[in-house]
């Protein structure tokens, strides 16, 4: 029997860490479970000559086909995109590119200037400090001064070299007239906080060797650590259990033996992710809470939104960066706002690579059908080898109840669990947004002389971001959480990752999920002497 | 499991053939062709969780040789590598992969292409800054960001 806990923690990942590290000044008692284990630097693949085959393999994004130990399986038939994360201390900060935008503050007011999905009940300006806090801990390089945000202080770091790529696409924009900017990035561009800088390994995507890119293992994790959090690795929660006042007690999981554990807790703060959070959720029903905890509204689990990725690519004469450096370097929101203009509502960013290595290249061209097979095969390769540019409209993905995430009846995880079921549709909107960022990344590539164009439109494991599942409101009926991340049913059960979000805006996420962890942690604070009334 | 275990004599000379079909030897380039014995052993060694799908592309292939892939002329040969890859689907996308992924990975391939024969940790590369004087119209224009108030 476990002692119980003050504040009991699922998910060592991007919110689960900022939350044990800010609640960690409270002195309580805090235990995080989480079902991978620590990350060893010394396995990441840019150690190895075959760094680029370990993408296909152990280090894939996609945990149906990494199958790591603490990788659970998930049923993604009846999806054209399909999840990518990853299960360990840091979660999917160990394995992302580390682009690092936040919503803008037209994300947060949807319905009220655009007539469509929902406003949240917080907003930009609610967030601003805890975007600030979350960008000194995980050490944000970048350039203030970015007309397309409202100002903010200037990151802890200089920004990313333009580099070769970087220069080729500025030159392409400013031809065009568009606007751009060195993408805020999680990459340390000088050394930091006992961050080594970055020394451009090129292959960030899966884990940094250098401990260059910020990832709640080296970030978060030591800060919490040192302030007294239990950190308890490989262990998989299977339900939130509660009592009969409807309060949350505790959790069950299996421990690193697989044996069953009960821990007890005052508190119950979910940071499973969009797809993780909606299947713990869903596997704690009850007696009292038939249709899965927390799930009186019907909506644990609805309204997914992923980020559907137009990415296009083509080649240039002159020699790209390759895989010689972080991938991403710049962003641009000249399509980011809503326009009368086009036939769809709310927009999309682009982002832009740099290039790859010599296997993606030759795996990838050679499945499109530039890079033949025979005798031309060498040369052509070597036109295309160290050449590539690439792109991504990454859309805003409005919010539809049919987009869901439910428990498998079939499939299991190695403890028996019931795995998640993704069903989900590209709509309408988005479907609009996808055209218009294509069009507008053909002409792009035009600009910069690029020829050969690629597209790969939904990339198709390109489900990085995981929204939506248990949204923020106040009205109970149409929310699983409250404005302050507490969900309406169980006063002492909180959720803090990308589940709460109610609409999904057009960036990357990991800056927002974070700055709401930070901000619901600060709530919290502020009310511990009434927490659960 | 031993590389005999893994595929069996026939799959193994069928991948060798459909390897040298994907990528010949090249004087000109001064590389070897993907039928290379050490590359070969390479992708035998490293099949790993691909075993699966690739023999299934290989039992693909062979349905559609009806025999063995070097007992076929040119012609006939390039007719069923059309139809496998045309046909092939998951499965043989994997087994072009892991050919890819083992000769780009060869030394006299990766000395070919001038790179260097190394890890990217922990010498990393060097990045040129590129020139920050084309951010200059982006720092005049007016704030873009959607106001909500």
């Amino acid at each position: 029997m476990n002692d119980p806990v003050d504040v009991l923690i699922i998910g060592a990942g991007a919110s689960g860490a900022a939350v044990a590290w800010s609640l960690a000044d409270t002195r309580m008692h805090i235990l995080c479970l989480e079902q991978g284990g620590w990350m060893k630097p010394s396995d990441y693949p840019s150690n190895g000559r075959d760094w680029e085959a370990r993408f296909y393999g152990d280090y894939s994004p996609s945990p149906n086909i990494r199958a790591r130990p603490e990788d659970y399986p998930i049923n993604e038939d009846n999806s054209p995109i399909k999840v990518v994360n990853f299960n360990g201390v840091g979660g999917s900060t160990v394995m992302y590119t580390a682009h690092f935008p936040r919503l803008h503050p037209s994300d947060f007011r949807v319905r009220t200037l655009d007539g469509v999905a929902d406003d949240w009940p917080i907003d930009y300006d609610t967030l601003a400090p805890f975007f600030a806090e979350n960008d000194r801990i995980m050490g944000v390089s970048g350039l203030s001064g970015d007309p397309a945000f409202p100002p903010k202080e200037a990151p802890p770091m200089p920004p990313l070299p333009l580099g070769r790529s970087g220069t080729i696409f500025a030159r392409a924009m400013n031809e065009l007239g568009w606007h751009w900017w060195p993408s805020d990035t999680t990459v340390a561009t000088a050394d930091y906080e006992g961050r080594a800088r970055c020394i451009n390994l090129g292959h960030c995507t899966p884990a940094c060797a250098q401990g260059a890119k910020a990832s709640t293992d080296i970030t978060y994790w030591p800060l919490a650590l040192r302030a007294g959090v239990e950190l308890r690795t490989h262990c998989r929660v299977r339900e939130i259990t509660t009592n009969e006042h409807g309060m949350a007690t505790g959790a069950v999981y299996y421990d690193k033996d697989g044996v069953e554990q009960f821990q007890g807790a005052e508190v119950v703060v979910i940071a499973c992710n969009g797809v993780g959070t909606p299947r713990l959720l869903l596997n704690s029903a009850s007696g009292r809470f038939r249709n899965g905890l927390a799930n009186s509204s019907g909506l644990v689990g609805k309204n997914l939104m992923f980020h559907p990725y137009a990415q296009l690519y083509g080649y240039v004469d002159e020699p790209t960066d390759g895989n010689r450096a972080p991938p991403t370097c710049l962003w641009s929101k000249e399509f980011y706002e809503t326009d009368p203009s086009r036939d769809f509502v709310r927009g999309y960013a682009l982002q832009f690579v740099r290039g790859c290595g010599p296997i993606f290249e030759a795996v990838t061209s050679e499945a499109k059908g530039i890079l033949p097979w025979g005798a031309e095969h060498h040369a052509v390769f070597r036109r295309l080898n160290g050449h590539r540019l690439g792109l991504s409209a990454i859309c805003e993905d409005l919010p539809e109840e049919h987009n869901r995430v439910t428990l498998d009846p079939e499939l299991k995880d190695s403890h028996g669990i019931p795995a998640p079921r993704v069903d989900y549709t590209i709509g309408e909107n988005s479907a609009k947004m996808i055209e218009h960022g294509l069009a507008r990344g053909r002409e792009l590539l035009a600009a910069a002389g690029a020829t050969n164009i690629c597209i790969n439109s939904p990339i198709l494991y390109g489900g990085w971001h995981l929204l939506g599942t248990a949204r923020m409101g106040t009205d109970p009926a149409r929310s699983v959480v409250n404005e302050w991340g507490r969900t309406h049913d169980v006063k002492n059960l909180f959720i803090v990752d990308g589940s709460v979000f109610v609409t999904s805006g057009g960036v990357n996420p990991t800056s927002t999920i974070q700055a709401i962890a930070l901000y619901i942690a600060d709530q919290m604070k502020q009310r511990l002497a009434n927490l659960f009334d | 499991m031993s590389v005999e275990m893994i595929l069996t004599p026939a799959q193994r000379d069928d991948l060798r053939v459909v390897a040298a079909m994907m990528i010949p030897a090249s004087a000109d380039h001064d590389v070897p062709g993907a039928d290379d014995p050490d590359i070969q052993a390479d992708i035998l060694a490293t099949l790993g969780r691909d075993t699966g799908a690739v023999a299934a592309a290989l039992d693909h292939l062979a349905r559609l040789a009806g025999k063995p892939l070097a007992d076929l002329d040119d012609a006939a040969r390039d007719a069923v590598a059309k139809e496998f890859r045309a046909t092939g689907g998951a499965a043989a996308a994997t087994l072009s992969r892991v050919v890819l992924q083992c000769y780009y990975r060869d030394d006299r391939v990766l000395r070919s292409l001038n790179l260097e024969l190394r890890a990217p940790f922990p010498l990393g590369y060097t990045l040129e800054q590129g020139d920050w004087s084309l951010l200059d119209p982006v720092k005049a224009r007016p704030p873009m960001w959607r106001k909500v108030t």
